[in-house]
């Protein structure tokens, strides 16, 4: 079969892609490398929906920042994508305002609504929480919070039930033009198609060199985080930023959508690709960084840390382009790309089906039905999806108070691994870290997919939990 | 309305559900969101369970067992496969695979156990690949599940759970290369250190810890170094160890989110709520067991549970006395102490407690309103061990506990 389009890449970015190039009248298919989707830069971010007051007036970070957020609101309900909109502030200790007006004026430039300057006690008014050395504030109230998973596992099920095939645990290993067309050959075999997108994160300069010369370098950098327990998630109410520096947007602190507390990251620059170690010199620096905003925090209850590689570039822009007749990089996404995604997969789905001059699909499904959360429903309504299935009455993960039932569907809707679930219905993201329910989610995976216990994997290949 | 709803149907549950019936209340019912009684003693097949209370040596099962039959003898009702949900003075939310449902009661007991500490809570850099768990999880899978986690196993913590693990690991073959210990002393009983480390021959490094974890799908090495007075690595003692296997024992944290939800003082120190002698939490509401503090001997859990099953009882008849409190302070030496608070004019009130160090022919000194009442010579106090005084005199002024080197 000869595709019209092949995605390379199943993080936020190529899910996106794919949910958008599935709305047009068109055979698409998503590859990726790992067993899940949602295992490189998307999985381990800050999760903010950023308002677009920080990206350079003119780029494409600036106008896909502002166009994403705008569509993720848009897009929120009908996809079901768990967000929050607790609104971003940026503070600063400086005696006076000029950079707090500097960054107001580039989110002017960048058509960012809903700004506004806030003096100290205005900031403390609505942030008990923050430094009371604090001066400035930009108060950004279209700066929301998301779920990184959910919003790529909403574009991925959106996707398919649009037609478009995913397809895990295909590497590209190389790509061949025939003709017309675009050969690309995997460890799992080869696919056809006429055009090709890569949306391939960390890799996407070699996936770029695959087709086309060299022309971009991916510089991995690093971020760490600590994540703190849901007890301390009400700390602050909106993302706490600092005044942005050449390095970035530096160490912010957030509630998460679920009502944790995220602090980080730091930004490291990397030479080994794959290093999503953390380290422990670059955590205390971000815990140090974190307390001068807001510091009341409390790191005994530190669940979890971890880290993430953001797939940048020395020019600092995202890369999309089209650099062979057909061949399109969506490269070089790192902040503010988790926010800018949908933007990102309207944009290369236009050009797409400008070139294949393809109109959109006559009835494209606009909605998806999100796993059910049992915990977030009132009496009634849980009672009803008890009665009609009682596996959502049998609660396997305590922490997050996680069903049976979800974690059931979620290995229904293409979850094989341990990350799988934990992504799509959050069963051992708490506070124990899946000490409870490791064993009861193994077993409901073997079942449902009919493993044995000793094939379930945490994520990878050769990630086996039992020997 | 019922009389009176547990919380959990571990060993704290049961013991206090016997003890509240046998105190005349009928109306019991015990909560336990496992489809069996018998909570983290049914994974815990290790024996040593009962010297205290049955003067013969158990395993968890058989402990726990002896309970459930008690507890079935006399009718006691039990919903398994129920999660507690929300919890109110009086009342408890639960849901099951028969729905969600709102218990009303006159007096709760709080039985829910602890949790371990995670990984995540350490900060240790490196990966997350497969191969690293909790030492409890990894005793559920190979004890109830009866599968294998490794081959070659390094254990951070010596709290019991790891130390138990070490033998267990050992005796099915794998070869479990060291337990690190951050600390300079072990949190594990001197017991389990003998029979579950120095008879196999593994070695316990004290002042180490964990500081890399190679490996990215599967644990492939365990770097462990020695740390200084301020518990920081020191560079180049680093030994690193091949292996598939990190297991953490690195504490137990009682679970208190209904509690907090309830709106309990909660301890910083116990990391339970802070309980009066009839360990009473606020009105109607007891606890006991690990989720007050956390236990070294189920023993003691039993006897607590038994306390805290006939307060509720006298609770429920409306015969609770005692105007006014006297505070507990923890001076010198004493981490914390349970209770926290004693009802004034009270005598032979038991009071345990948790030693900050590793002490050496101390003496533990309590006084009453600033008078010493009481002096006992102790040739060894660590922190591992719980100790656990009775206070004989008349309670009728603040309480203070200390340890005089």
């Amino acid at each position: 079969m000869i595709y019209d389009s092949i995605v390379i890449g199943g993080g936020v970015t190529g899910c996106s892609v794919a949910r958008f190039l599935s709305l047009y009248d068109m055979s698409v298919i998503l590859l990726e490398k790992e067993t899940e989707l949602c295992q490189g830069t998307s999985k381990a971010n800050s999760g903010i929906v950023h308002a677009g007051h920080d990206p350079k007036p003119g780029t494409l970070k600036a106008a896909l920042n502002v166009r994403g957020n705008r569509l993720l609101k848009e897009l929120e309900r009908p996809l079901g994508i768990d967000m929050v909109h607790n609104g971003s502030l940026v503070i600063s200790f400086d005696s006076d305002d000029s950079k707090i007006r500097e960054l107001y004026e580039r989110g002017v430039k960048n058509g960012v609504a809903d700004m506004e300057i806030l003096k100290r006690d205005e900031i403390l008014a609505l942030e008990e929480a923050v430094n009371p050395d604090v001066t400035w504030a930009l108060h950004l109230k279209s700066g929301s919070l998301v779920c990184p998973f959910s919003l790529t596992y909403a574009m991925a099920e959106n996707a398919e039930a649009n037609g478009a095939v995913l397809k895990t645990d295909h590497r590209v290993v190389s790509i061949r033009r025939e003709s017309e067309l675009y050969r690309v050959i995997t460890d799992r075999g080869d696919f056809l198609s006429r055009c090709v997108v890569n949306a391939s994160g960390i890799q996407a300069d070699v996936i770029n060199d695959m087709v086309v010369p060299h022309e971009f370098s991916i510089v991995p950098k690093r971020g760490e985080y600590v994540l703190l327990d849901r007890s301390e998630g009400t700390l602050v109410r909106s993302t706490i930023f600092r005044l942005p520096t050449e390095k970035g947007k530096g160490v912010l602190v957030t509630p998460t959508v679920h009502g944790n507390l995220l602090v980080g990251p730091d930004s490291i620059t990397l030479s080994d690709r794959e290093d999503t170690s953390t380290v422990g010199a670059g955590l205390e620096a971000v815990m140090e960084s974190a307390v001068k905003s807001v510091p009341g925090l409390n790191f005994r209850k530190i669940i979890t840390s971890f880290a993430g590689l953001r797939a940048s570039t020395p020019s600092g822009d995202f890369i999309l382009n089209e650099p062979a007749p057909g061949f399109y990089n969506a490269a070089a996404i790192d902040s503010p790309g988790l926010t800018a995604s949908p933007a990102i997969g309207e944009y290369i789905a236009h050009r797409i089906s400008e070139r294949l001059k393809t109109g959109k699909k006559l009835s494209p499904v606009l909605d998806r039905r999100p796993i059910p959360r049992p915990a977030l429903m009132d009496m009634k309504e849980r009672n009803e999806l008890i009665g009609r299935d009682d596996s959502y009455g049998r609660i396997i993960c305590r922490c997050e108070e996680i069903s049976e039932g979800e974690i059931r569907e979620a290995v229904r809707r293409g979850a094989t691994t341990l990350d799988g679930v934990k992504r799509r219905v959050r069963a051992g993201m708490g506070r124990c870290q899946g000490g409870f329910c490791t064993p009861a989610v193994m077993e409901i995976i073997a079942s449902e997919k009919g493993l044995s216990m000793k094939d379930v994997r945490k994520s990878t290949k050769g990630s086996e939990v039992l020997v | 309305m019922r009389e009176l709803v547990i919380i959990g149907g571990g060993a704290a549950g049961l013991a206090a559900a016997i003890s509240a019936y046998d105190a005349g209340i009928r109306d019991i019912v015990i909560i336990e969101r496992a489809s069996r009684l018998g909570g983290i003693l049914n994974q815990c097949i290790h024996n040593g369970f009962g010297l205290h209370t049955f003067r013969e040596e158990l395993t968890g099962p058989e402990y726990a067992a002896r309970f459930v039959k008690e507890a079935e003898k006399r009718g006691i009702e039990a919903l398994t496969g129920t999660t507690v949900i929300d919890l109110k003075p009086h009342e408890v939310t639960c849901v099951s695979p028969s729905g969600v449902s709102v218990v009303q009661a006159k007096a709760i007991i709080l039985a829910m156990g602890c949790r371990e500490r995670p990984r995540g809570a350490l900060n240790i850099p490196g990966f997350r690949p497969a191969g690293i768990f909790s030492a409890g999880t990894a005793q559920r899978l190979m004890n109830i599940d009866g599968y294998m986690v490794g081959r070659r196993v390094v254990i951070l913590g010596s709290g019991d759970i790891g130390l138990i693990m070490a033998r267990r690991l050992t005796l099915e073959g794998a070869k479990v290369l060291a337990v690190a210990e951050i600390m300079t002393y072990s949190g594990g009983l001197r017991r389990n250190i003998v029979q579950c480390l120095d008879d196999y021959g593994i070695p316990l490094l004290l002042s180490h810890t964990v500081t890399d974890i190679g490996g990215k799908a599967r644990v492939e090495s365990v770097t462990v170094a020695a740390v200084d007075e301020k518990r920081r690595p020191i560079a180049g003692t680093e030994i690193k160890y091949e292996c598939d296997t990190l297991l953490l024992s690195v504490g137990l944290l009682p679970e208190n989110e209904l509690s907090a939800k309830a709106g309990l003082e909660l301890s910083p120190f116990t990391g339970g709520p802070v309980v009066d002698d009839s360990l009473s939490a606020s009105d109607g509401i007891f606890a006991c067991g690990n989720v007050l503090h956390v236990h070294d001997l189920v023993d003691y859990v039993s006897e607590e549970a038994a306390a805290a099953g006939r307060s509720a009882a006298e609770y429920i008849r409306g015969e609770r006395d005692g105007s006014g409190y006297a505070e507990v302070t923890a001076l010198h030496g004493v981490r914390y102490t349970v209770p926290q608070r004693i009802r004034l004019g009270r005598k032979d009130v038991r009071v345990r407690f948790r030693v900050t160090d590793c002490f050496r022919s101390a003496s533990v000194v309590v006084r009453c309103g600033g008078r010493e009442i009481m002096r006992i010579k102790r040739p060894v106090m660590s922190p591992g061990e719980m100790e656990g005084i009775i206070l004989r005199n008349t309670v009728d002024g603040p309480i203070s506990v200390e340890v005089e080197e």
